[in-house]
């Protein structure tokens, strides 16, 4: 973690040094235990505050949206962006859905060993209040007001790291080697067992997820695929999302928002770390991440060459669904 | 929280009418209900009809948000493979359809409430006969209560009295 932090620190002073980059994006540390903040970085001296650990949970690519000088073809500045794999996911659908110029970008790619879910330490560590925590790559120290604790990594982390497959980033200028690859199985196995549930029982438990759920936006608002000038959400003619307080219309939000990142959804967990009231929405969109790639043999982010699964079409696709005539 | 599917169930089958909501691609399947209707093939008086330039057209959402305001299943219907007006709409709709459909499944709608079909203009007696068969699967599982959003009535006041 030290070893890849002093390269990310040097790395990112001789770009702003050497007028390579005019903004680099990356972490700081966050004003509470436990959080990181996205940091912007314009001059060579400040580079030293940024970091790397396990609590650089952010989707870095959800700022690139908002930046003129990517889409402005005048200006021949680069923003320099440090990426784990799933950032990168991110920034290669933008690519290809024309939101970002790859010359625009210099990426420092890391390959992460993945993200620490704060729920999860919350529920491990022992009484008290959580001070501090020092992730050193294998463990997690936890100091709390009552004392000091040892976590192993692996039990706390987010469940869409435990899923990753593709930890090391694929597009990058420069790569920093932080973590190892592991292996991850295909398909999620948390979807297979919400799949095996009866209908009813399915329906129930969607209900309870999103009747936590606040109207934040918390979830679109940290997801990088979520760019619309103006999100469905907040359009008022005609007005889809209604101003209730119905359950209903949560779902109706859930279900569009989950079915406008089909094809399209890294399975990075950002929504869910934003998300102030712990709704699991992975359970939901996980399935249609391993639907995407089960029916069009599609990974979203993996490479710049494939064609988006909902931009293009084989004439024989499966048409298995449609209604025939008795 | 509303139970799944409980109301309604002393109702039996033949009280209940169906509501669906049918998007029809104007160069096909709209064709096809007119043959249909000319050619007077019968068909139950279930479906409301929208014409639509073409199957490609339908975004998503408007399935969804029309099983929220209360249809009980919704058809989408529109040229076949190979014959689209626009030459390949009906092949983009197809892969969003295929996700929809599962994922709505996923969620715990059932599969019958949400459809999809390809009526050529030709093909009155097949437009006829999905709609007779989407109506009786329909009818099996009953009216779509647990999504239904129940302040319609008085959103659409509130609308009226602001335009």
């Amino acid at each position: 973690m030290k070893q890849s932090e002093h390269e990310i620190v040097n790395n990112v002073r001789k770009l702003l040094d050497d007028r390579k980059i005019a903004l680099f994006i990356g972490y700081q540390r966050g004003t509470l235990p436990l959080c990181a903040s996205p940091s912007f970085v314009v001059e060579s001296n400040d580079a030293s505050s940024l970091i790397w650990n396990g609590f650089c949970g952010c989707n870095l690519a959800v700022f690139l949206r908002s930046l003129p000088a990517l889409k402005d073809q005048s200006s021949s500045a680069r923003i320099g962006i440090l990426c784990k794999g799933c950032d990168n996911r991110s920034i290669v659908e933008l690519i290809k859905e024309k939101q970002i110029d790859r010359s625009k970008l210099f990426i420092i790619g890391i390959s992460c060993d993945g993200i620490i879910d704060r729920n999860k330490i919350i529920v491990h560590a022992s009484e008290g209040d959580i001070i501090e925590a020092i992730d050193n790559g294998e463990i997690l120290t936890i100091r709390t007001s009552s004392g000091e604790q040892v976590l192993k990594r692996r039990e706390v982390l987010c469940d869409s790291c435990l899923q990753c497959k593709y930890p090391t980033p694929s597009e990058y200028d420069v790569l920093i080697r932080a973590g190892e690859h592991k292996a991850a199985p295909a398909t999620s196995e948390s979807t297979q067992q919400f799949a095996a549930m009866p209908r009813g029982e399915r329906w129930r438990k969607f209900e309870d997820e999103i009747s936590k759920c606040i109207r934040c936006y918390a979830c679109r608002n940290a997801c990088p695929g979520c760019y619309c000038k103006e999100c469905f959400a907040e359009q008022t003619r005609p007005r889809w999302f209604g101003t209730t307080s119905e359950l209903s219309d949560l779902m109706f939000y859930h279900i569009v928002r989950m079915f406008h990142q089909a094809g399209r959804c890294v399975d990075c967990g950002a929504c869910v770390r934003a998300c102030p009231m712990n709704v699991d929405l992975r359970l939901f969109s996980r399935m249609l991440v391993d639907e995407v790639t089960e029916r069009y043999g599609y990974e979203p982010g993996v490479s710049l060459k494939d064609i988006p699964p909902l931009a293009m079409f084989q004439v024989d696709d499966k048409q298995e669904f449609m209604t025939e005539p008795d | 929280m509303r139970s799944v599917g409980m109301e309604n169930k002393n109702k039996s089958d033949s009280d209940f009418e169906p509501r669906i909501l049918a998007f029809l691609c104007n160069w096909c399947s709209y064709a096809g209900a007119d043959l249909a209707g000319v050619s007077r093939f019968q068909y139950p008086p279930t479906i409301r009809v929208i014409r639509v330039p073409c199957s490609g057209r339908i975004n998503p959402l408007y399935i969804v948000k029309a099983l929220q305001l209360g249809f009980d299943g919704v058809l989408v219907s529109g040229c076949h493979p190979g014959d689209c007006h626009y030459i390949s709409g009906n092949y983009f709709a197809r892969r969003k359809f295929a996700l929809l459909k599962r994922f709505l499944d996923y969620l715990g709608i059932e599969t019958e409430r949400v459809q999809f079909s390809w009526v050529s203009a030709a093909e009155g007696a097949r437009f006829s006969s999905i709609i007779k068969k989407i109506t009786d699967d329909i009818k099996k599982i009953g009216p779509l209560t647990y999504f239904k959003k129940t302040a319609v009535q008085k959103e659409r006041i509130h609308e009226t009295i602001r335009t």
